[in-house]
């Protein structure tokens, strides 16, 4: 390689790892509630809707970024209506809508043959093709999603670990849960291009799973989940970059990694943090 | 009686209408500053809709609610289930919906004798424990009106009393309004000053020896309500409700076999209720 390619190189990948790790930040927290809220499938099948946003808005010549916002939460609105319903169980729903949703969406792409599309970029992501335009939409969206967690973090953690009390004693429950879906459907529309529909929801659990065995309470574990998010991001592009493997998987597997050393090292580290703590 | 200064919460002749069933039938109650006011009636008798509707998470069809101004609630749920991946120390858990200082924090832990759970893991306490550190983080609120739904559940017989003499030392200290769920009989009688006979509709009320005494609250727990007041008479069911199993094995043990009846039912409410409904 020539000492051109590698700057062009070095450009493109520092455009990679910027966006990775604003998608870091702001995947590790959200997961925790996620996690805590019991809501992985839910975050699965808003992502797999996602596919459906892209086809949908490249078919009606929309922003794609919004296109999969808005169906994302027409998907979670489809959701908690069929809930009400109350003749099928959450669980089996979740599974109807999402490989539904899934499937429309491959087979609006598959009909737009005027397009070229890269599906396998879709489904896996595209981080080494982040642009400027993307680079702001991250930052910028990942401002957002910051801002609002942070400002409604009361709310939000109160009616995680008891909706009845939190309600009681007068704080906004159903807003906190209507904000909650709205931010998992904002970071499934900003991280999409970045990881693919089918690993969005590993970079929401893996490193919030990872952080649980190093924090002892909820703030902790969601800052650690922002730095094993960021470090999983930083290990999968490095390693993509050495063994020219496929980027979006390469995070996921470097959450993995992390995850399955947090578990050998995690009781031992509590027992530290612990004895720091008295 | 909305005019009355003392008055924290008052609703008149409130209904609640759900899916064309009556959950509540015209109830009216009146829970005052240093006051315990109790509700006890038959699973499915709506203690738990008016405590939520009272408390204004679900909305009434029919009457009327009033609120002190001043109102401020602090609410003891009947568990709290909060899952594993949460890390969550009771101090954290102490500022769930208020921030307070560890001063604070530790006056009203101290208050209900569990100040040495601090720094635990709420994971890893008991059930009575746990009661007592909800009940600490109500009181840390201050509140005006203190809402315990079905308080002693899962706390052993000791336990039981122990949690009710402090429940009421706190009116006595406090001179907070208290309003009380339970199905548990005889035990809570004692503390409260006034006692609401819910199946439905208002079925009896009055202070406790009154509703002791009174035909329909006979009627409503059977044998269990007469264990407390005289040796065994026989008796046939009169359950309002048929399909309440605990109501229909009242009946069920006054007529026919020789049950032993020495037994005390206040030491293990389930015994009761584990035999099977013909």
């Amino acid at each position: 390689m020539s000492w051109d390619m590698n700057w062009l190189l070095d450009d493109f990948f520092m455009r990679a790892i910027l966006g990775g790790l604003g998608i870091a930040l702001i995947a590790g927290p959200l997961g925790c509630f996620i996690v805590w809220r019991r809501m992985a499938y839910f975050g699965e099948t808003m992502a797999h809707a996602a596919l459906l946003g892209i086809a949908l808005s490249l078919l009606m010549d929309i922003f794609p970024v919004s296109g999969v916002f808005l169906i994302s939460l027409c998907i979670a609105t489809l959701l908690y209506w069929l809930e009400h319903l109350d003749r099928l169980s959450t669980d089996t729903l979740l599974g109807i809508l999402s490989h539904a949703s899934l499937s429309i969406g491959l087979i609006t792409l598959g009909f737009m043959t005027w397009l070229r599309i890269d599906i396998m970029s879709l489904l896996f992501g595209d981080i080494l093709s982040i642009g400027r335009q993307d680079l702001l939409i991250i930052w910028g969206g990942g401002a957002l999603v910051l801002l609002l967690l942070l400002s409604h973090w009361q709310s939000l953690l109160a009616s995680t670990i008891s909706p009845d009390i939190a309600s009681a004693e007068g704080l906004p429950v159903k807003r906190a849960n209507l904000l909650f879906i709205f931010l998992i459907a904002l970071v499934i529309a900003v991280a999409m291009k970045l990881i693919g529909v089918l690993l969005i929801t590993s970079l929401l659990i893996i490193p919030a799973a990872t952080a649980r065995q190093f924090s002892l309470s909820p703030e902790a574990m969601a800052i650690m989940a922002a730095i094993m998010a960021a470090l999983a991001v930083y290990l999968g592009l490095q390693s993509s970059l050495q063994w020219d493997s496929q980027p979006g998987p390469s995070i996921v597997l470097s959450a993995f990694m992390l995850f399955l050393i947090s578990l050998a090292l995690g009781p031992s580290v509590q027992k530290l943090l612990k004895k720091n703590r008295n | 009686m909305a005019e009355n200064p003392s008055s924290l919460i008052n609703a008149k002749a409130i209904s609640v209408l759900a899916d064309g069933k009556s959950l509540l039938d015209n109830v009216t109650i009146n829970v005052k500053r240093g006051e315990i006011v109790t509700i006890i009636g038959p699973n499915g008798g709506g203690k738990t809709t008016l405590i939520k509707s009272l408390l204004g998470l679900r909305p009434i069809s029919d009457g009327s609610i009033h609120r002190c101004p001043d109102l401020k609630i602090g609410y003891v749920p009947q568990k709290l289930a909060i899952d594993r991946t949460l890390p969550l120390t009771v101090k954290r858990l102490m500022s769930l919906t208020q921030k307070s200082t560890k001063t604070e924090i530790l006056k009203a832990m101290n208050e209900t004798g569990i100040a040495h759970k601090l720094h635990d893991s709420v994971h890893t306490l008991s059930g009575g424990e746990m009661q007592r550190v909800l009940l600490a983080r109500a009181l840390v609120r201050k509140p005006t009106l203190l809402v315990l739904d079905e308080p002693v559940q899962g706390v052993d017989y000791v336990g039981e009393l122990a949690l009710y003499r402090l429940i009421e030392e706190i009116r006595d200290r406090h001179q907070c309004g208290i309003l009380l769920v339970s199905h548990d009989l005889h035990m809570v009688m004692r503390a409260s000053n006034h006692v609401i006979c819910l199946n439905t509709h208002i079925c009896c009320e009055g202070k406790p020896a009154q509703v002791e005494q009174s035909h329909s609250y006979r009627q409503l727990f059977g044998q269990k309500s007469l264990q407390t007041m005289v040796p065994y008479s026989h008796h046939h069911s009169h359950s309002h409700d048929p399909l309440d199993a605990d109501i229909l094995q009242e009946g069920d043990c006054s007529c026919g076999h020789n049950h032993d009846h020495e037994n005390d039912h206040g030491t293990d409410p389930q015994s009761d209720e584990k035999e099977t409904r013909p």
